[in-house]
């Protein structure tokens, strides 16, 4: 793997690179989308972005937690976690891009 | 939500974009994403999340109605996990 990471800002880039959109815009926009995803999940709305995949929100009960350091027991309050479920399609661009790459490693 | 009200909510409030234009900043960032996991590379989306790729060897699986082993071949699985801010909006305590 060539373990790089993506941030924001290769995101706004490619926006200027394949849109033609202004850096600063570009910047913006992908704020926007983050956040327009984000306040959708915060009202429990599931996002579902065909080809792409759908976030989630699920429910937690109160369960019973162990401090791993001191082994006390502590309750976990009831709370809600995101989950993310990848396509079909983007699970196999991933293994044709990833198992095509090891193949020729 | 689905992808296209994304869209109609981005073109809502950018009136100076084509629709069209919106539709291809939302596909392009997704892609974008796609790719670079598809080259081995994570994102990381502060204060949203980080999608990485993480690798699963090839192994004996068992068809689970008839208990026959069957070889199951490596694989490459996508993971996101929620960046801390938008776990905290999730809860209520942003």
């Amino acid at each position: 793997m060539s373990g790089k990471t993506l941030t924001r800002a290769d995101l706004a880039e490619a926006l200027v690179r394949k849109v033609g959109l202004p850096r600063n815009e570009s910047q913006e926009l992908v704020e926007l989308i983050l956040n327009e995803i984000s306040g959708s999940l915060a009202n429990g709305v599931t996002v579902k972005l065909s080809s792409f995949g759908s976030f989630g929100i699920r429910q937690k009960g109160e369960r019973v937690g162990r401090n791993p350091k001191t082994g006390k027991e502590v309750p976990i309050t009831p709370r809600r976690v995101l989950v993310f479920r990848a396509s079909n399609i983007m699970k196999d661009r991933i293994n044709a891009g990833l198992l095509r790459r090891k193949a020729a490693e | 939500m689905i992808k296209s009200e994304l869209i109609q909510k981005i073109a809502a409030t950018n009136p100076h974009l084509y629709h069209r234009d919106v539709e291809r900043i939302v596909n392009t960032i997704f892609d974008e994403i796609v790719d670079a996991l598809a080259r081995g590379d994570r994102v990381e989306l502060r204060g949203f999340g980080a999608f990485t790729v993480k690798h699963r060897a090839s192994r004996q699986g068992r068809n689970p109605r008839t208990g026959t082993p069957v070889a199951v071949s490596e694989k490459f699985v996508p993971f996101f996990k929620t960046g801390k801010e938008l776990r905290d909006r999730l809860n209520d305590h942003a």
